[in-house]
């Protein structure tokens, strides 16, 4: 029993001296904060605290982070929103009566993107909608920090119609099909 | 009736000293506990996060008193106070300086271990008062624990007091000093009666003492239920232990409580065995260190930063060592320290009859 409680005492003596080492240690921080550096393993000694939105921990350019629409891209094939696992992203069409332009890797756009919603509340940073991308225009960013005070707020908009415009479209696209029916029947 | 009002400011003002001291001791406790993990504890409120415990204490005294439906009202209302009030009444006895202390009693020393005890029916009150599976087993551990360990910690106090001859605590401290009429002995062979200083104190009068610190010191850890003795409120198990139904205020009088514990033991001890406010500076030859040393201001300061060594030494075992499964927690407390506290309570008897002289 002395035995046992006379270990006790050295082993607690040791975890003591251990405990006494880090809060002597504790008057620097760690200088290295990138994980790519090569020693950043072997700096074990002081503070591990990052004190967030003051100092920020440097992350790669290419981070995949939150999610970005380049719209101008965009063929609005609604691939990125089968896609999504959560269904965070939420497209509405509206279908043009010709070419309306080209992407920038060429691909023939047909398409009016009136709707392109990402909730990012919902979003689970998983890079599927980024795969199937045809034209690589959803990406993900380096932003990881955009913390809003609404939850609506978090619902990305990345359309750039306006609601008239929209009509406008579908007007025109419902007239091209009576036209056609019209032509049809003639 | 003057008399009566110098009573009510001294109640008030070591009340205030152990409200200040509960606020500084969490913030550092808490930073403590950061640093020793790497971390940097509380940063926002304030400076370093100064106003931490200050914007803590504001909360708790603003929330509701919730009483659970099932709880026994009074029991559950009553036990804070009978927890606090026990522990602030220990403070009554502590000698703070020369000829300061709010009572100097003959038993002194008798007095603050038995209205410690009290300590236990309160928190057995606070437990069963709460109905609640937790608060009861915490409360059940608490005192299973509190009632053996004050067996070893009594019987190391009697030790010292055996070689002290005196319960008066404000006579102890005199004893390990230069304000002596008695002669001392270091280590029981050179008379340091007018050396003083560190070579004065209890634990090297009579180096088995140092044992009885220790065995005093471990087992006062286990009366303020503070790792790694804090089964009561282990809070991966009992989620708080006996005070897991308080709130508020309520809360805040039991963690008062706890703080002024750890605060009060820790003095015990001081004053039992490192020499009180004793200066540590000897005597030496013409540079008399103890002489200049010792004063009401000297006193104060040497009971403080001597009381506040020890519960920065409380803390930092409290981040260190593991939590003890009950059954260690028995066997350290009646196969270990018990016979060790005898061992030394008889070596003082030895110490007192044989080296000292009678």
């Amino acid at each position: 029993m002395f035995k046992t409680a006379l270990q006790a005492f050295i082993t607690a003596a040791k975890g003591l001296a251990i405990t006494l080492a880090h809060l002597f240690g504790a008057r620097r921080s760690r200088k290295v904060l990138d994980v790519r550096k090569a020693d950043y393993f072997g700096n074990q000694e002081g503070i591990t605290t990052v004190q967030f939105p003051k100092e920020k921990m440097p992350i790669p350019e290419v981070a995949r982070y939150q999610l970005d629409v380049e719209i101008d891209d965009c063929i609005v094939c609604d691939l990125c929103a089968k896609a999504c696992p959560v269904d965070c992203i939420t497209i509405e069409s509206v279908k043009a009566t010709g070419v309306i332009g080209k992407t920038s890797d060429g691909s023939v756009k047909r398409l009016y993107a009136a709707k392109f919603d990402i909730d990012m509340a919902k979003c689970m940073y998983c890079g599927l909608c980024t795969v199937v991308c045809p034209t690589e225009c959803i990406t993900m960013t380096d932003q990881y920090d955009r913390s809003m005070t609404n939850l609506a707020q978090l619902t990305y908009a990345f359309a750039e119609m306006t609601p008239e415009e929209v009509e406008e479209k579908k007007r025109e696209w419902t007239q091209f099909q009576a036209e056609k029916e019209a032509a049809k029947t003639k | 009736m003057v008399f009566y009002i110098t009573y009510i400011i001294v109640a008030i003002a070591l009340f205030g000293f152990i409200a200040l001291f509960t606020l500084f001791a969490v913030y550092s406790e808490r930073k403590i506990a950061g640093f020793v993990q790497d971390r940097l504890g509380p940063m926002e409120t304030g400076k370093y996060g100064t106003l931490q415990t200050f914007a803590d204490i504001l909360k708790l005294i603003q929330k509701e008193f919730i009483t659970p439906s099932a709880a026994d009202k009074i029991l559950f209302g009553v036990a804070p106070v009978v927890i606090f009030v026990a522990v602030f009444l220990g403070f009554a006895v502590m000698p703070w300086a020369p000829g300061i202390a709010p009572a100097a009693l003959h038993l002194g020393l008798f007095y603050a271990i038995a209205i410690i005890s009290i300590d236990a029916i309160g928190l057995l009150m606070a437990g069963w008062g709460s109905n609640n599976k937790f608060s009861l087993l915490g409360s059940m551990r608490a005192v299973a624990q509190i009632v053996s360990y004050e067996i070893p910690a009594g019987i190391a106090l009697i030790a010292a007091v055996m070689v002290a001859q005196t319960l008066d605590m404000q006579e102890i401290t005199r004893n390990q000093g230069i304000g002596t009429e008695d002669t001392l002995l270091f280590l029981g062979l050179w008379d340091v009666s007018d050396i003083g200083g560190i070579l004065a104190w209890n634990v090297f009068q009579a180096p088995h003492l140092l044992l009885a610190y220790v065995i005093f010191f471990i087992a006062s850890l286990a009366e303020c239920n503070r790792a790694p003795f804090d089964i009561p409120e282990a809070e991966s198990e009992l989620v708080g232990g006996f005070h897991t139904e308080y709130g508020g205020l309520r809360f805040a009088f039991v963690f008062l409580a706890e703080y002024a514990m750890m605060f009060l033991v820790a003095m015990i001890g001081v004053v039992v065995f490192l020499g009180g406010w004793n200066t540590p500076l000897p005597n030496i030859g013409v540079v008399k260190l103890a002489d200049w040393t010792t004063g009401l201001a000297w006193g104060i300061l040497w009971t403080l930063s001597k009381t506040l060594l020890i519960v920065g030494i409380q803390v930092w075992i409290r981040w260190t060592l593991p939590r003890l499964r009950a059954d260690q927690l028995m066997a350290l407390c009646w196969k270990v320290l018990t016979p060790l506290a005898f061992l030394c309570m008889a070596l003082s008897g030895i110490w007192r009859v044989w080296v000292i002289g009678g």
